[in-house]
């Protein structure tokens, strides 16, 4: 018993790293109906903009002294890999995609594949290709109760990553621009007619997709302990899976796909073996795409000439 | 009728005799001429037109996308280099051993992997080709992730370190120029009869306007799946030739950088378009060798590449033209272009 509540808290904690990722996919696809293989990437930068954010405001030194690294310094970190990448996210809309925006689906669907194949490579090249340790920008507490272990940094995680998608959907719901991202996902010929700024609400769907990567880039690092140029490729697909099976283009569905993959893949790895623990995700995304293609809270959208 | 057909069905086999016999005395050219390094550049250009030439049925006539054909070549380079030692001492016990017992043992191993992989195909295709093209490029990635995985476990067949058969010196290396390109001819012949029938222009209904294709009766799943299928078995074939090239066949040598290749090859040369996916192919096996040296910039570059090619020539070199189009100046273009 114990055994099963410490995989489904194991599950729902690498899950809401899936959900944060997820959420980036399905905006995008929401608005552009592009799947953006670069998220992953994203995510990847994310990450390691986090490592250097650390590493920058001194954690050495607070490590060297025994001292813990303050909670107001990890939020800082957070707030700047989040910025990061937002600028990142952007940058790739306003260089690669905005140019194929009008061309054939194709087009932007392998300019999408480049850009990821490029930021992978790039990484390697510039973060060398070994696996990094991730600095402890919280000090892990461990909580024991009935042969279960929390550690404050799964509940950090589950903490953070709620937040983050209380606050999109504060944004999303309540404010303009929130009011725009879905008008363009309804129609975005119709809302350009209707006087709002598509290329500006494109950016802001980048901007805010890529910070809640960046933010899972973090946490996924706290957990996982090391991070390497490669790791969006797996994840961004997870990811991408947990979009599908909530119902790409759709935010709560996101969020349900994610805490779905997550657990999914912990209780494979603890029940079955931990090789198939990726092949899941997969599995899971064939039955979905057979039985429910429009996924658990998507609507059914007829296709128009 | 019957009179008409006959020297057409003639002159075919004449044609194939013919291609047949050059081959042969080119293999022999090549063996007295030039050396071993040289010959491997020249065998990995023909397994690459052939994994380009089938990707593109798929990706460029059909306009889906698959991303994970990788899969596909190791299921055929896995399943040839198997079944080629289960079946090498039937064979040599029925034809006595010699070079018609290991040609006999190849060809029907590479059909196999071939057939392997086209099932494997079939298995991915049905189920994500239903939907929209975009799903299938993620099922394939996944999929070619998970092939690997599967390999990498697989206790009968080496596991991470790769299957080598019985023999201490690895598998027999059955690949030369002759047997090469041969199955070029052969997957070029069966693509393009394909393509240029009324099932490829159906095919190519689909890529422009799916709906408007599905309005005028065409099966569209049924076409695409079959599209889908075909393509994955040249992948596999590719793969069993591949696997007989090196001593052995390691799941490492199917990693996604070899389905980037595969892209990059049919969109240098133009998506839909044959003859673009053999000089793609080419120029993969020569920079792969020019390149040797600055590996790690090598997929940097071609990531570049492909992001500067979608936005300036999204069509490829050749756009979905033949090169024989381009050779004689003026005369009639042939298939609609990528509408812009």
């Amino acid at each position: 018993m114990s055994e099963l509540v410490q995989q489904i808290i194991n599950g729902l904690s690498l899950g809401s790293i899936y959900a944060l990722i997820a959420l980036g996919y399905t905006m995008v696809y929401g608005i552009l109906k592009l799947i953006n293989f670069a998220h992953g990437e994203v995510f990847m930068i994310g990450s390691y903009a986090g490592y250097y954010a650390a590493t920058v405001f001194g954690i050495e030194r607070y490590q060297a002294s025994g001292a813990t690294f303050p909670l107001y310094m990890a939020v800082v970190v957070l707030v700047v890999a989040m910025a990061a990448a937002a600028l990142l996210g952007v940058s790739i809309e306003f260089l690669a995609y905005r140019p194929v925006r009008s061309a054939p689906r194709l087009t932007p669907l392998i300019t999408a594949i480049g850009v990821s194949l490029f930021l992978q490579n790039a990484a390697m090249l510039v973060f060398s290709p070994n696996p990094r340790a991730y600095p402890a920008i919280i000090h892990e507490v461990r909580f024991e109760a009935g042969g279960v272990i929390i550690t404050n940094i799964k509940l950090t995680i589950f903490i953070v990553a709620l937040l983050l998608m209380f606050g999109l959907h504060v944004l999303v719901q309540k404010t303009w621009t929130g009011r725009a991202m879905r008008a363009l996902s309804v129609n975005l010929d119709a809302a350009k007619l209707m006087g709002i700024d598509t290329n500006r609400t494109i950016q802001a769907t980048f901007a805010i997709g890529s910070a809640l990567a960046a933010a899972g880039g973090i946490l996924f690092g706290l957990d996982q302990i090391t991070i390497n140029p490669l790791m969006g490729v797996l994840t961004g697909l997870k990811a991408f899976v947990a979009a599908v099976l909530g119902g790409i283009g759709n935010i709560p569905g996101a969020v349900l796909g994610g805490l779905l993959i997550g657990l999914a893949e912990q209780l494979t790895a603890g029940y079955l073996s931990p090789d198939y623990r990726d092949a899941i995700t997969f599995l899971i995304l064939i039955f979905v795409l057979i039985l429910k293609p429009e996924g658990l809270l998507g609507v059914v959208r007829q296709e128009k000439v | 009728m019957t009179e008409a057909r006959r020297p057409q069905w003639l002159k075919r086999a004449l044609i194939a005799a013919g291609i047949v016999v050059v081959l042969y005395g080119l293999e022999l050219v090549v063996q007295a001429v030039t050396i071993e390094y040289v010959q491997r550049i020249m065998l990995l250009a023909g397994i690459n037109v052939i994994l380009a030439v089938g990707l593109n049925l798929i990706n460029g006539t059909t306009g889906q996308f698959s991303i994970g054909h990788a899969g596909f070549m190791a299921v055929g380079a896995y399943g040839s280099a198997f079944l080629g030692v289960q079946l090498a001492p039937i064979v040599a016990g029925a034809l006595g051993s010699g070079p018609l017992a290991d040609g006999v043992t190849f060809n029907v191993g590479l059909v196999l992997g071939g057939l392997l992989a086209g099932g494997a195909g079939l298995l991915v295709g049905i189920p994500s080709l239903r939907l929209r093209g975009d799903y299938l490029a993620v099922v394939t990635l996944g999929f070619g992730e998970i092939i690997r995985i599967l390999f990498n476990n697989a206790k009968f067949l080496g596991g991470a370190t790769g299957y080598s058969g019985d023999n201490p010196a690895g598998l027999p290396p059955y690949t030369t120029f002759f047997w090469v390109f041969l199955w070029v001819m052969v997957v070029i012949a069966v693509i393009k009869n394909l393509t240029f029938s009324q099932t490829g222009r159906s095919l190519s209904a689909i890529r422009e306007d799916e709906i408007a294709a599905e309005a005028m009766g065409t099966p569209t799943v049924r076409l695409k799946v079959t599209a889908f299928a075909f393509s994955a078995a040249a992948a596999g074939v590719a793969g069993g030739l591949f696997a007989h090239m090196q001593s052995g066949v390691r799941p490492e040598d199917f990693r996604f950088e070899r389905s980037i290749d595969m892209i990059v090859m049919i969109i240098v040369g133009g998506l839909g378009s044959i003859s673009g996916a053999v000089l793609g192919g080419i120029f993969v096996a020569v920079s792969l060798e020019l390149m040797r040296d600055f590996q790690e910039y090598r997929l940097v570059l071609y990531a570049l590449l492909l992001i500067v090619i979608m936005i300036v020539r999204p069509q490829g070199l050749l756009g979905n033209r033949e090169i024989g189009e381009f050779l004689r100046f003026g005369k009639k273009k042939s298939g609609p272009e990528l509408s812009g």
